[in-house]
Parts: C-alpha cells; sequence; structure tokens
C-alpha cells in the first residue's frame, strides 16, 4: 500500500506498508546477491515472487497467455474439431500439439502461470494478514511533529471566554472522532501540548485480504469440481426414460476421484416436447423460440413421480445433478421386416441435424434382420421441397411434408465383433447396396405411413410416423457452490477494498498566552483517497460544532497558502489570530 | 413465450436512431468547435499575459502557482503521489500548460460552443433513448439481444454516462471523442449489423440476459470514459514533458484538458467502478453458464476474452500501487483493456466460433 502523501517520511510509523516493505525487500535482495547459499537463494527467490511486481507481471502474462485458446480449437470442448484442424494443417499442426495449444488450460505453461500467481498471492496475502491483525490491535501512530506538512491540515481557536482549556479541548475531540468511528488514542492529556492520534477504515486492508484469499477459495473450488464432478448426456425420444446409472448415459464423462457408487438411481421420462417455432419476425421466420419438455421424474425407483418442464436456462435438478436441455430434432419411427417376413426392427430413428429446418441424416441399422442384415442410410426432412436443380431440402422446420429418403444395404454390419460403432454412422464398405439412385432400383423415398419393399426380397420398410427428441447434458458439480460463495466474498472484500478508506487524523491544542485554546489538525490517508479533503472538512464542521465555533463559511482556509506565513502556525493560518510563539508547529518535542 | 414482434414500432425506432445520429453530428461540431476556439482564445490570453509580463493574470495559473509541490511535478518522476490531489483545483502542471481545472469542477467562465454542444448531446440522447425504447417495445423485450442491439444501446448507455459525469464534473473536453464514438457505433449498428426486430433464441431468454448484458455494457460504457482519458493523459504527459524542458507547445487544444495526473487519477476512479461491474459481469455470466450449459466456465471464447479484460484490469488496479507502473504505464494498461474490450465485442462476437455464436449476424 503506498503512502502517496508528499510528506517527508520521517517516522517509521508514517510511511509504513508496502512501499517500505519493497524498499527493505529489495534493499536486502541486493545486498544478498553477491553470496547466496541455499538458503539465501531461496529467500531470494521467494522476495522475487511475492513482490508487487511480480504479482503484476504473473497477472499479465496470464491474460496473454489465456489468449490462444480462444484462437485454436480446444479439446476439452470439441476433440473432433481438434483432430480436424490437425488433420488440415500438417506442417504445423501437430507441433501445436506438442505445445499444448490445444489444451491450453490444463497446459503445463499455463498450470505454471497461475499457480506461480497463487504462490505470490499467498505469500503476499499470509505476512499482509499478520501485519494487518497488529495494525488493527495497536494504537494509532503517533503524532507527527508538523501536522502542517500532512496533506489536509487546517487549525481552529477556540475563544479564551468559551472557557475550553487545551486538555478538555483534546478530550472533546476524542469523543468527536469515536463518534465518527476513529480508534482514538489521547496523548500527554495533561501536558502542554496534547495531542491525539485516530485512525478509521481497517476494513479497506480486510477487504483486500478478503478479495485476494477469496480467489484462492475460488481456485480450490474449481479443483474439487473436477476432481468429484461428472457429467454425461443422454438423447431421449418422446416416451423414453433415462435412469440415472452408468448404463444409462451415451456418454459419460467421470471427475478425478469420481465412483460409481455416486450416482443416485433417479429417472426421468421425456412425455412430450413442445417446440415453438417464430412465425412473425421478419427475416427470423421458422427460428424456434421456445422449447419446453414435460418430463416425469422419480428421485429413486420407489419415489412418487413428478411432472416437471424442462427448458433452455432453466433445468431439472435430480439427485444432486442437474439436467439440461442442450438440443433436440426429429426421430421418424420406422418398422423394418426382414427376408423371412420377422419384425427385425421397429421404433424411433434418432436424426442427427445436418441443416437448415432440421434437414437430418438418419441411419438404422437392422442386425437382426435374416438371411442378411439390412442398413440404411439417408435424410429426414420434415417439409420436403426439391429445389429446380433436383436437391431435395428441408422448407421449413414444422411437419409439413414429412418424408423419409434413404438408400439400402445388406450384408455383414460388423457389429457382432464387439468394436464399439457410432450409431450415427454406418460402415458400408463391407455391404452391397440394394437401393441408390444410381441403381436401377433407384432410391427410397417415403411418406408417414407408407412402406417399400426392397429388392431382391430382402424385406419391407415403412414409415410409421415421427416423434421428437431432446439431448440432454447431466452435470454434477460438487465445487461450484462453493465457487459461487468465493466469488460473492470476492467482490464483497473488492467492494471495501476500494471504497473505504484509511485515514488518520491527529489534533493537537495548545493554550495561546492570550488564553485562546489553539487546535490544529492534520489528516493522512492510506492508499488512494480522493475524498480525504471531504473529511478533513467534515472533521473541521464537527469540531467547530462541538465547540460553538462559528462556523467558517470558506473550508478553504484551512488551506491557506504558505505564502502568508512561513511556519504555517495555527495562529497565522487562522485569519484574525496573531502570530503566536506557541503554536503547536513549534520546536516541541515529537508525541 | 414472449410478447409479440410490433413492426411500426421498430420503424419508429429506426428513424430515432436516425434522427439522434444526426444531432450528435452537430454536438461533434460543436464540441470540436469549443476545442478549437478555446485554444484560440487561450493562446491570445497567454499573448496578453506575456504582454503585461504578468503571469499571474492568466485566471487559475495564479492559485495554483502557490500550490503544494506536488502538484508542479507532474507524472513524469513522481514518486510521492498526492492522496487527495483531485479534491483541490491542481492547475498547472509544469509552469502555464494548463488551464484546465484539475478538479473537473466546472469553471466561472462560460464557454458558449461547448454549452451548445452539451445541449445538442443531450437533446440528441433524448431521441436516441426513445429510438431504443421503441426498439424494446417493438420487440416485447430488452433492447440488447443481437449485434444491432448492443450497439445501439450501448452508444446510448455510453453518451447517457458520460452526461451523467458532466453533472458533476467537467468532462467536456472529452464530448468529441465520446459523441464521436456514439456516431460511429450508431452508423455501425444500421450499416454492418441491421436487425429487424425479432425474437429473442431461447438460448438468451432468460433474466439473466438483463442482469449480465446491462452491466456489462454500463461497464463497457465507464471503460470508454476512462480510455479517452488514459489516450488524453498520454498526450498530456508528453505536452507536459516537452514544455518543461523548454519545447514548443504545439497542442494548443489540450490546454482544455487537464493535467496528466488529474486524468490519471479520475480515469482511475472510473476504472475502479467499472471493475467492479466487469467482475459482476463476469460472475453473473458464470451463474448463467451454469444454468444453460451445466458448467459456469467453460473457456468458451466470450468468456477467454471477459476473464483476460478483467484480468488486464486487475492489472491496471495493481499497476496504480506498483512503484515505477504508476503514470504512463498504468495508462497504457487501461487502453489495452479498452482495446480487449472492442475486441471480444466486435471480431470475438462475428468471427469466433463458440457458444456465444447468437448475435444475430
Ligand atoms: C489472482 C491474482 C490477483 C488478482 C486478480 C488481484 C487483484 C487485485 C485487485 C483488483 C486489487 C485492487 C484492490 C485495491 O486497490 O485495493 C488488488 C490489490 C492488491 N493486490 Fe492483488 N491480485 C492478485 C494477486 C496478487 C498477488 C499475487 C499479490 C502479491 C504479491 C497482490 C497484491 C496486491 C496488493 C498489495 C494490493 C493493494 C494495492 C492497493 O492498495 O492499491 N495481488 N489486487
Amino acid at each position: 500500500m503506498s503512502e502517496r502523501v508528499n510528506v517527508k517520511k520521517k517516522s517509521s510509523t508514517l510511511a509504513g506498508g508496502k512501499e517500505r516493505g519493497d524498499k527493505v525487500a529489495e534493499a536486502k535482495a541486493d545486498a544478498a546477491l553477491p553470496a547466496l547459499g541455499p538458503v539465501g537463494m531461496l529467500r531470494w527467490a521467494w522476495t522475487q515472487l511475492t513482490s508487487m511486481r511480480t504479482a503484476l507481471f504473473l497477472l499479465l502474462l496470464l491474460a496473454v497467455a489465456a489468449v490462444p485458446g480462444s484462437l485454436f480449437p480446444q479439446r476439452p470442448a470439441n476433440p473432433s474439431v481438434v483432430t480436424q484442424y490437425i488433420k488440415d494443417n500438417p506442417d504445423y499442426g501437430k507441433l501445436l500439439d506438442t505445445l499444448q495449444l490445444y489444451d491450453v488450460y490444463s497446459s503445463a505453461w499455463f498450470s505454471a502461470i497461475y499457480l506461480l500467481l497463487f504462490i505470490s498471492l499467498i505469500g503476499c496475502v499470509v505476512p499482509r494478514a499478520i501485519a494487518h491483525y497488529k495494525a488493527m490491535r495497536s494504537q494509532p501512530p503517533r503524532t507527527p511533529k508538523r501536522l502542517s506538512r500532512l496533506p489536509e491540515y487546517g487549525t481552529l481557536v477556540i475563544p479564551a471566554d468559551a472557557g475550553i482549556p487545551a486538555s478538555e479541548a483534546i478530550t472533546s475531540a476524542a469523543g468527536v472522532l469515536k463518534n465518527r468511528g476513529y480508534r482514538v488514542e489521547v496523548r500527554d492529556a495533561g501536558g502542554e501540548r496534547p495531542s491525539l492520534g485516530a485512525e478509521r477504515g481497517f476494513a479497506k486492508e480486510v477487504g483486500n485480504l478478503v478479495f485476494h484469499t477469496s480467489l484462492i477459495g475460488v481456485l480450490v473450488s474449481v479443483a474439487i469440481g473436477g476432481l468429484f464432478g461428472y457429467s454425461g448426456q443422454r438423447i431421449l425420444v418422446e416416451g423414453d426414460t433415462f435412469v440415472n446409472t452408468l448404463v444409462g448415459y451415451d456418454q459419460f464423462t467421470p471427475g478425478t476421484n469420481f465412483q460409481s457408487s455416486q450416482l443416485q438411481p433417479y429417472s426421468l421420462q421425456l412425455d412430450k416436447f413442445d417446440i415453438t417455432f417464430d412465425r412473425e419476425s421478419r427475416g427470423k421466420i421458422g427460428q424456434p423460440i421456445d422449447f419446453s419438455a414435460s418430463v416425469t421424474t422419480k428421485e429413486n425407483p420407489d419415489a412418487p413421480a413428478q411432472k416437471e418442464i424442462l427448458k433452455v436456462n432453466d433445468p431439472v435438478t435430480l439427485g444432486g445433478t442437474s439436467i439440461y436441455l442442450t438440443g433436440n430434432g426429429y426421430a421418424p419411427m420406422v418398422t423394418v421386416r426382414d427376408g423371412e417376413g420377422n419384425v427385425a426392427m421397429q421404433g424411433p430413428v434418432v436424426g442427427k441435424l445436418q441443416g437448415d429446418n432440421y434437414y437430418s441424416s438418419v441411419v438404422i441399422k437392422v442386425p437382426d434382420a435374416k438371411p442378411d442384415q439390412l442398413g440404411f442410410q439417408g435424410f429426414f426432412l420434415p417439409t420436403a421441397f426439391v429445389s429446380n436443380e433436383g436437391v431435395s431440402y428441408s422448407g421449413d422446420p414444422g411437419l409439413f411434408n414429412p418424408q423419409l429418403t434413404l438408400n439400402s444395404f445388406y450384408g455383414d454390419l460388423g457389429l457382432d465383433d464387439g468394436a464399439p460403432q457410432n450409431v450415427f454412422e454406418i460402415d458400408v464398405r463391407n455391404l452391397t447396396p440394394l437401393n441408390a439412385r444410381n441403381l436401377a432400383a433407384g432410391g427410397i423415398k417415403l411418406a408417414p405411413g407408407t412402406s417399400y419393399t426392397l429388392p431382391d426380397g430382402k424385406g419391407t420398410i415403412s414409415f410409421d410416423g415421427v416423434k421428437r427428441y431432446i439431448g440432454v447434458d447431466i452435470h454434477h458439480n460438487p465445487g461450484q457452490l462453493y465457487a459461487l460463495i468465493f466469488a460473492l466474498l470476492a467482490v464483497a472484500g473488492l467492494i471495501l477494498s476500494l471504497y473505504v478508506n484509511r485515514r488518520r487524523v491527529w489534533v493537537r491544542t495548545g493554550t495561546h498566552e492570550d488564553g485562546r485554546t489553539m487546535v490544529e489538525y492534520g489528516l493522512l490517508a492510506r492508499g488512494e483517497d480522493h475524498r480525504l479533503a471531504g473529511e478533513a472538512d467534515a472533521v473541521r464542521k464537527l469540531l467547530s460544532a462541538e465547540w460553538q465555533l462559528a462556523a467558517d463559511a470558506d473550508p478553504a482556509k484551512s488551506q491557506q497558502t504558505p505564502s502568508s506565513s512561513p511556519d504555517n502556525g495555527p495562529g497565522a493560518a487562522t485569519t484574525s489570530a496573531p502570530r503566536t510563539p506557541a503554536g503547536p508547529s513549534g520546536p516541541e518535542k515529537d508525541q | 413465450m414472449p410478447f409479440g414482434i410490433n413492426e411500426t414500432m421498430g420503424q419508429y425506432s429506426e428513424l430515432f436512431m436516425l434522427l439522434a445520429a444526426g444531432t450528435y453530428t452537430v454536438a461533434f461540431i460543436a464540441f470540436a468547435w469549443d476545442l478549437a476556439k478555446s485554444s484560440k482564445a487561450l493562446r491570445a490570453i497567454d499573448l496578453k499575459a506575456a504582454q503585461a509580463d504578468e503571469s499571474a493574470k492568466v485566471p487559475v495559473a495564479a492559485g495554483a502557482a502557490a500550490r503544494s509541490e506536488s502538484h508542479l511535478a507532474g507524472p513524469a518522476g513522481r514518486t510521492e503521489r498526492p492522496s487527495s490531489s483531485t479534491a483541490r483545483p491542481a492547475g498547472t502542471g509544469g509552469g502555464g500548460v494548463m488551464t484546465a481545472d484539475g478538479d473537473m469542477r466546472y469553471a466561472a467562465e462560460r464557454r458558449a460552443p461547448a454549452r451548445v454542444a452539451v445541449a445538442l448531446t443531450v437533446l440528441g440522447a433524448v431521441i436516441h433513448g426513445a429510438g431504443v425504447l421503441t426498439r424494446a417495445l417493438g420487440a416485447g423485450r430488452v433492447p440488447w439481444g443481437n449485434m444491432y442491439e448492443f450497439l445501439t444501446t450501448g452508444a446510448f448507455v455510453a453518451i447517457a454516462v458520460f452526461l451523467l459525469v458532466l453533472i458533476r464534473r467537467d468532462l467536456r473536453f472529452l464530448g468529441t471523442f465520446v459523441v464521436g464514438l456514439g456516431i460511429i457505433m450508431l452508423v455501425a449498428a444500421s450499416v454492418a449489423y441491421w436487425t429487424p426486430v425479432g425474437h429473442l433464441v431461447p438460448a438468451l431468454q432468460s433474466y439473466w440476459l438483463i442482469i449480465h448484458v446491462s452491466i456489462a455494457v454500463l461497464s463497457s460504457a465507464l471503460f470508454t470514459l476512462t480510455f479517452a482519458m488514459s489516450a488524453l493523459q498520454l498526450v498530456q504527459s508528453h505536452r507536459q514533458k516537452t514544455v518543461a524542458a523548454g519545447g514548443a507547445d504545439k497542442l494548443g487544444f489540450m490546454r482544455l484538458v487537464p493535467s496528466a495526473l488529474s486524468l490519471e487519477n479520475l480515469s482511475y476512479r472510473i476504472n475502479a467502478i467499472a471493475f467492479i461491474g466487469w467482475t459482476f459481469t463476469l460472475m453473473f455470466g458464470a451463474i448463467w453458464a451454469e444454468k444453460a450449459w451445466g458448467r459456469f466456465w467453460g473457456w468458451d471464447t466470450k468468456e477467454v476474452w471477459t476473464f483476460v479484460i478483467w484480468v488486464v484490469y486487475a492489472g491496471y488496479l495493481h499497476a496504480r500501487a506498483t512503484r515505477g507502473w504508476t503514470g504512463t504505464r498504468a495508462a497504457w494498461l487501461s487502453i489495452v483493456g479498452y482495446l480487449c474490450v472492442i475486441f471480444n465485442f466486435t471480431i470475438v462476437n462475428q468471427f469466433f466460433n463458440g457458444l456465444h455464436s447468437y448475435s444475430g449476424l
């Protein structure tokens, strides 16, 4: 905390804090530099690390280091994009990977920066907290010799007939300042030049410490979330039920310390999913403007069922997790009969969004078909149109003219060798095409309620109707409540630190030879304080009221320029008073 | 379900925006005229003063000559900083270079063009406000759901904040800058980002849009003011050094601008408020992200840049308490911070893919 004061830093209590600490530290470091043992080396490193300059440097470095994460695709957010990016940039894609530029926020160098920053922070906060604790318990600093050197200075004169001697004036001044929230100590009360020191605004430093400490709290909370949290995804077609067990997830990302016993087996059933499309904004017709999923939930298998609405920005919380609506689409219902006439597959097929207006791709795998396994690949269009060039497209997100266009294959789907397969993709290399535009049989085109008989007696496929599906993300993050609490604490600390002013006031009184009581006071702020002059005015008014002095209209009086009086004695500063040798700024002792 | 769309309101709004931009343009000219005229008038005063060989007759400089030495020190090589320097008129920063009040309080002397300029800006802001309001009514929601609306509403907030500060402080020397920026924003909105009134996508339908974005816009408006002040501070500090070293004062209009130290002190105070605002922006953004996407922090591009801005301004606050970093270096940090704000708003919104990519383009 720099003392931004134009006071000659004679007294050590005045020139306190960081500024001086820094100087001492630096002096120490300089002195120690030539012959450093291992301990000296460590101490030197520690002093450097915890200096304000290093903190500033690391902060700026952190800002710079965060930037590449926005320039290159990041693995945690988008692993497939990263893979593609490396493929697309063979010359430097790999190099960026070795530099961890696709994992910036978990990279060694990014971690190093913020860990160093936080070590520096701890190294800074702990000694400051101790020092502040001591400061809060010790008395205000002793009264400086020349109050007139303080940034705010003023004098008051109590007339002789008021009957307030110097000692009484100082105690009543102490009372005034106490009422104003200062901690006050009166010195030399019975002496010739009684004085008082007062201080307030300890909350500033407390706020600063709370702020910095809370940042550590936020970091730790984030780490806890990474250790014990988990997240997963699931697609639910209308009518489907999700049960919170590992097999219930389509995709699951456990935290480092996750245990499957953490999962509470609640269930969530998607009853219905409604979308409202924009039908009135110019240029935005057909944009979804409302998603609303009606779900039935059960806390555990035996709990009563509950109806809830899941919306974007409005997750459902269940069993310590939150469930978010993150995607949706159409799932055409199909029935496939095999060459032997048996139903080999029946149900919804989740369409993957490919283009505007829910233009979706579909893949149907029918491993149970006999004698040959069947596969289908194609598109679903909720409102099918054909352009003049013969290209199909979806003209609207609503179900005005649903159409399923498919190619078909038969052969071995390759599902039996146990290798996991993506349900949205089909590998047709080992399959024999049955239907395609370039084949004699042509492609398959189905409207709801229609069916198609595959060539060569391979079976039939019928399009029974359309359901909607939703994609949900399920998250559990035990750290996030703590992160919020620490963040709020940090803001509170920051506000205190920036808006509480740490101020000191000193008052000294003395008796003029003609019987008047002369009062001088000075104010000093620690750190930035643009309202110190206002405080000086307020103190002046309060003291004037206390002693029933005529309120002087011009507070600037207290800032008399030295030109009218070279040594600024109180007598000189007050217009009517004659110069006095007994001015408190005379050659008296410093107490 | 959101309210309906009212196209007519939307058209009124666009008309108001146009009128506001026109009014601002006249105000801009008046502000510029004020700068030019004042610099001429000041030169005339100087001339007279020099002729009379009585520099004490230069209005503010007379009182300022007797100021404590800290005010004379100027920002260069300053090691001790007055804690309450802005509380008093700190007139000079190197012997008669400065005529403007360091306190940035209104002086007695009247600047007619500046008064006209402020009056026009107020008029423009009223029309502009009507434009923002009708936009909100037309869309049936808060008027900050896409780039067009961020820009038009943001420009309004920036100018309104400027006018509010003007009530207390004489920052009219910033007029050309703030009003000029307002015009640029309005023009950019209408030309490059025009979007008809429309509904919000579901991802934006949240009360957090109201809280998070409004605080972000307010903080950005404050950062805009401090950016201008920091830029002027650099110029002023350079000029003060030149003049102190006996060089010629080529930037006469800078006399209207307070000393580098006063600029630094006021911009610090405004930056402190804006930093708190930005901290809230960050926090509320995180809370909203948790509600919408299930994680409160995911290093999405927009999040990254919001974080970078936060760290840069934290660096700025630190710099102000670090020896050797006050003054010019701190001013540079404030400028860099603002460039990041601009970058975050323009480039990131448009060219980076991320979860925040619903800028309405
Ligand atoms: C996570 C990194 C940090 C952040 C975001 C941060 C942020 C801040 C902010 C915003 C302030 C302004 C509050 C005020 O002026 O009272 C501040 C002040 C301060 N910070 Fe930090 N800080 C960080 C790390 C550190 C570290 C590592 C140190 C110690 C080496 C440190 C030392 C200080 C000191 C001494 C002040 C007081 C400045 C003053 O009184 O004006 N900070 N910090």
